[in-house]
């Protein structure tokens, strides 16, 4: 008699909370995989398609169904490699490509013949011009992901490097060496050299 | 091409080293007081764990591939003495090293070395030895020059070949056993009666003990635990010379001295009086060396008063209604486990908030 | 001798006595307070930032090969928080070019070349306010804002924006800043020295301006010459609304926060001004600046400097034109050859240290100190494991904790540094001047500082990719069903012959569309817009 007691007591108090969960799982539903939001989150969105996806969502796609690595993203390089292997659970895996300084794609304009290529190429929308026209990066919104420059049949697309500012220098770790640019005149190498 | 370098371009002139050292300094009053109690073989355990300490950290630091001049810093030194002040004078040379190799790499190394240590390695290394060998580590040989005893015939311990057979053979090799040299402590001796059913009062009144004895440390214990003069004395130094705040010592000795207090007024005849406690023990010694060790104790001020009180309410719990007659070195450990939340929770109020 | 020894056994926390928590007392060093200021000649070249201020880039006024005049602007400044520039002499206009200023990155900025031409003949368009009293606040706030002042204490904001009047909060106590807490720099010291009426004046001016009903000036107490003559010199000009205030030797006692807290008892509140507090806050050389501008009409074109260091033959105060490129200041001192020589623009406590020599001094530069290699401590530092012996956290003036600030920092858990209020921190570098390990603790903070920017930055710029990539996705999908729809349509009227040619037509599009790179959910996705 007793255990059919706690039987029924503990099969009720089951049942109960399974109804319970079981409308919350309803009633608090959560549209779409939340995993390939939060994946989508941490990644650089350069749609360079570098992972071997056609973007960034895909590739959160397929990161979250576990089709893909998660060290793929090269421009994310090392903190999205660390931020999406901590969303997935998985143990962190090696970057192989290591991302370079910020680059631009920069149109050497008198050599454009003006075939639009390189603007349906670009993934940001970040190339303006027209047929036979010249056509011009926009610098705010490249995010040098390379797209334009295979497609482009005079070669007349450069990958630059993204010039430093001052307002924008931040401190490195203690340990690291200053950055100081090979910009500055000549007459000041010297006095440069006398105190590096 | 040099480093990027950040301002401050001054520094104080503090080091790991100097403070290392001003605590070993600060030491060495107890540590004339073990040698004047407890003669060669106090020298030779403190030497022993000392040398032992520095040889042991020199081969973890050997082994995990790390510059072995860190040594240099004086941490293991000071963990040495620490140890060897902690120890009754009557323990083997064995069980001292085996302390020692627990200390440095049980307590300290596994965690990453020094500054990641949780607990006070030295103390951790003590409850490992009491764990182990109780019976060694709760018999005191009796001190020389103290009142209530005389030297125990024929056994001279004036003589340092005897000191030295005692020391490397054992009471045994002098044709006596462990407790024909030994005695105990007062706070050994309070709980001893206490399960016979006679109060505090009267135990101390049957075991002689008398306040100056006790200020001065001519009594029964460890090494270095004994005269409350010379601890305070260092702990003054230590002060002054702000390698510790007051925070710790004044919080620790004040709560069990108040705890005490208000139990002894409310029933004087079974609770000991609160001076017994603040003097007996290891307590003077744990307050100013032991919890006050930076690195498994909290950093904020206000922390470190907490952390003080609760070292205090948990050493008179523990010598009051414990099993252990001693409860300072459990009560460091048991409230450096708690530092991590100590630190999270009572930081400094941040200007403007 | 209390405070001394309350310090001493760390029984300050019990009862402060520095008036803020925490701080440090360095060795002073100041071998230069003696020293009156020296007028130093004119430089073969001036080099002019067109920023020397907190805020907006100006824009130069003047083309290369064109003269100007001392005082004459030379660079107005584009946006609302920005300093003009003005010529420091006469002279031409060399050039308009990037030139290396003083900064820890050794990066250059846009600066305007001056070649003097020894007259400094002044530009007289602008006359003394000598009535200040009867003037207008705005007009003086005007003044103020013509001439290029900015905070000259080191933090070289716009000064007349720290003067606007708020009806909500307005100012009862003007503090003038003359703590100097900083070791070795003096020229605060001997401006207040030489200088006390025109400071006095400066003072004066402000309080009209913002109309405050009293003011302090604050001194540490390791300067009494200075508190006797600004006492003389209050009572020479009847100020019985102002008072000299004693302050306890305390690094850093400078700071603007720390000061308030000492002089008023109250702290500012987290993301408020001195303003809401009803305090105003300006440096002695803001006052004498403020003073020039507006009772001699001259702008900021020169400030008094402190040379010193242990690599200075002579260290001594120097009044020097802005723009002076600083091995020809430290040459006029006695130091010529700079090699083996570290060079700190500022203090030691919070000056930078420059990896370039060939600067121009500015606006900020309170001070240049020249070192030995061997004598810079933040060179020699060997970083030793933190033992936790909360020493930072006693001296820290924010109330941090910067040993687990920096923990975090180091492990780059910006969002965990949050958490423990790294942007609280004020980098008075107190915490690694005490900190046994030789920790560089301020520098960790630095970095965090600049990586949480730099990755919000990121963020940002990844949302706007994001959000053109979307928009492109959408407008290429649409395009092709708008191209769908109309073949079909073609597809009805025509027969049905031609329809099997346009069906193998429309598969081939499709192909090519998909090897271009775009998904089936880009598809469905347009089908949605």
């Amino acid at each position: 008699m007793n255990i059919l007691m706690a039987i029924l007591t503990l099969g009720g108090m089951a049942l109960i909370a399974g109804i319970v969960l079981a409308v919350a799982s309803r009633a608090f539903h959560v549209e779409g995989d939340p995993m390939v939001d939060k994946i989508d989150a941490v990644l650089p969105q350069t749609q360079c398609g570098q992972c071997g996806y056609p973007g960034c969502v895909p590739y959160a796609t397929a990161v979250a169904s576990g089709e893909a690595d998660v060290n793929l993203c090269v421009p994310g390089g090392e903190r999205s490699m660390l931020a999406i292997a901590d969303l997935m659970g998985v143990p962190p895996k090696e970057v192989e490509e290591e991302a370079a300084v910020p680059m631009l794609a920069f149109v050497r304009e008198d050599e454009c013949i003006g075939c639009t290529l390189c603007i349906k190429a670009c993934p940001v929308d970040a190339i303006i011009g027209a047929p036979k026209q010249y056509h011009t990066v926009i610098e705010d919104h490249c995010t040098g992901c390379t797209l334009c420059v295979e497609p482009c049949p005079v070669d007349c697309i450069d990958m630059v490097e993204k010039e430093q500012v001052l307002e924008e220098w931040t401190w490195a770790a203690p340990g690291k060496r200053p950055s100081v640019p090979q910009t500055l005149h000549k007459d000041e190498e010297n006095h440069a050299a006398s105190t590096v | 091409m040099t480093l990027l370098i950040s301002s401050p371009h001054a520094h104080g002139g503090d080091s790991i080293r100097a403070n290392m050292l001003a605590v070993i300094l600060a030491l060495l009053p107890a540590a004339g007081v073990a040698v004047y109690l407890f003669g060669w073989l106090a020298l030779f355990l403190i030497v022993l764990c000392m040398l032992a300490c520095m040889a042991t950290e020199w081969g973890c630091l050997k082994l995990m591939k790390r510059p072995t001049d860190r040594i240099g810093d004086g941490s293991a030194a000071l963990t040495g003495l620490l140890l060897a002040l902690t120890l009754p004078a009557a323990v083997p040379w064995w069980m001292a090293l085996i302390g020692c190799v627990a200390a440095i790499v049980l307590a300290k190394q596994v965690y990453g070395g020094l500054g990641h240590n949780p607990f006070n390695p030295a103390l951790a290394a003590r409850v490992v030895l009491l764990i182990s060998f109780p019976l060694h580590m709760t018999s005191w040989l009796m001190p020389m020059h103290a009142p209530m005893l005389i030297a125990i015939p024929p056994l001279n311990l004036y003589d340092f070949s005897t000191c030295w057979q005692l020391f490397w053979f054992g009471p045994e090799a002098l044709g006596k056993g462990l407790d024909a040299i030994t005695m105990a402590s007062p706070l050994g001796h309070v709980k001893t009666e206490w399960s016979r059913g006679i109060g505090a009062i009267e135990a101390l009144r049957n075991y002689d003990y008398s306040y100056l004895d006790a200020f001065l440390g001519r009594e029964a214990g460890s090494l270095g635990e004994t005269s409350a003069l010379a601890l305070l004395l260092g702990g003054i130094y230590l002060l002054a010379r702000h390698t510790i705040t007051w925070h710790i010592p004044l919080s620790f000795i004040a709560t069990v001295y108040v705890l005490a207090a208000l139990f002894n007024a409310v029933n004087p005849e079974h609770f000991a009086p609160p001076l017994f406690h603040v003097l007996a023990g290891g307590l003077v010694l744990g307050a100013f060396f032991m919890a006050t060790d930076p690195v498994s104790s909290p950093v904020t001020p206000r922390g470190q008063l907490i952390f003080g009180i609760g070292c205090g309410i948990l050493t008179w719990s523990i010598r009051t209604f414990g099993g252990y007659p001693e409860g300072v070195m459990f009560s460091i450990l048991l409230m450096n486990c708690a530092v991590p939340l100590i630190d999270h929770y009572f930081r400094p109020r941040v200007y403007g908030k | 001798m209390l405070p001394a020894l309350f310090e001493r056994f760390g029984l300050n926390q019990l009862w402060p006595t520095g008036g803020f928590p925490g701080g440090v007392h360095p060795p002073e060093h100041k071998i230069t307070a003696d020293s009156p200021i020296i007028e130093l000649p004119l430089p073969p070249q001036l080099i002019l930032p067109l920023k020397q201020h907190i805020g907006e880039i100006c824009a130069p006024l003047v083309e290369v090969g064109q003269h100007v005049l001392r005082g004459q602007k030379i660079a107005k400044s584009q946006g609302y928080v920005s300093a003009s520039v003005h010529a420091p002499t006469s002279g031409t206009v060399v050039g308009v070019q990037d030139h290396a200023v003083p900064h820890p990155s050794g990066m250059g900025r846009p600066c305007l070349m001056i070649e003097p031409d020894g007259e400094d003949r002044p530009d007289e368009s602008r006359a003394p306010i000598s009535d200040y009293r009867n003037e207008d606040p705005a007009l003086i706030r005007e003044r103020i804002r013509m001439s290029g002042i900015v905070g000259l204490g080191g933090a070289v904001f716009p000064t007349f924006i720290k003067m606007l009047r708020d009806q909500r909060h307005p100012v009862q106590t003007v503090i003038l800043n003359g703590a100097e807490c900083e070791p070795y720099l003096t020229c605060d010291h001997r401006l207040m020295l030489e200088h006390a009426h025109d400071v006095l004046r400066g003072m004066d001016v402000i309080m009209h301006a913002v109309n405050a009903q009293n003011g302090v000036v604050a001194i540490e107490d390791n300067k009494p010459d200075a508190i006797a003559v600004m006492r003389g010199a209050i009572e020479a000009a009847g100020m019985d609304n102002v008072e000299v205030r004693t302050l306890p030797t305390r690094y850093p006692q400078g700071g603007e926060k720390q000061l308030i807290q000492t002089i008023t008892g109250k702290q500012v509140p987290e993301g408020r001004l001195p303003l809401h507090v009803g305090v105003l806050c300006q440096n002695v050389g803001t006052a004498k600046a403020i003073h020039d501008a507006v009772c001699l009409g001259v702008p900021l074109i020169k400030r008094v400097v402190t040379i010193s260091g242990d690599a200075v033959p002579n260290p001594a105060n120097v009044c020097v034109r802005i723009g002076t490129p600083i091995p020809f200041v430290l040459a006029q001192c006695g130091l010529e050859d700079l090699n083996d020589v570290r060079l700190i623009h500022g203090g030691p406590m919070m000056g930078e240290r420059l990896p370039r020599t060939h600067v121009p001094l500015v606006k900020s530069t309170n001070g240049i100190l020249a070192f030995h290699r061997q004598s810079l401590y933040s060179e020699q530092a060997v970083e030793e494991p933190c033992i936790r012996c909360g020493h930072c956290v006693e001296v820290c003036p924010a109330g941090l904790v910067p040993n687990e600030l920096a923990w975090h920092c180091r492990n780059d858990q910006f969002d965990r540094g949050q958490d423990y209020n790294l942007f609280d921190c004020i980098e008075c570098g107190c915490c690694s001047y005490v900190c046994p390990s030789h920790i560089p603790l301020v520098h960790y903070f630095r970095y965090a500082k600049g990586q949480v920017a730099k990755i919000e930055k990121e963020r940002a710029f990844a949302e706007l990719s994001k959000a053109r990539s979307e928009a492109r996705d959408n407008r290429l999908a649409r395009e092709q069903a708008e191209r769908a729809a109309r073949r079909s349509k073609v597809r009805k009227q025509h027969a049905p012959a031609a329809d099997k040619a346009a069906k193998t037509a429309e598969k081939k599009t499709d192909e090519g569309k998909t090897g271009e790179g775009k998904t089936e959910a880009v598809k469905k996705e347009g089908d949605k817009a």
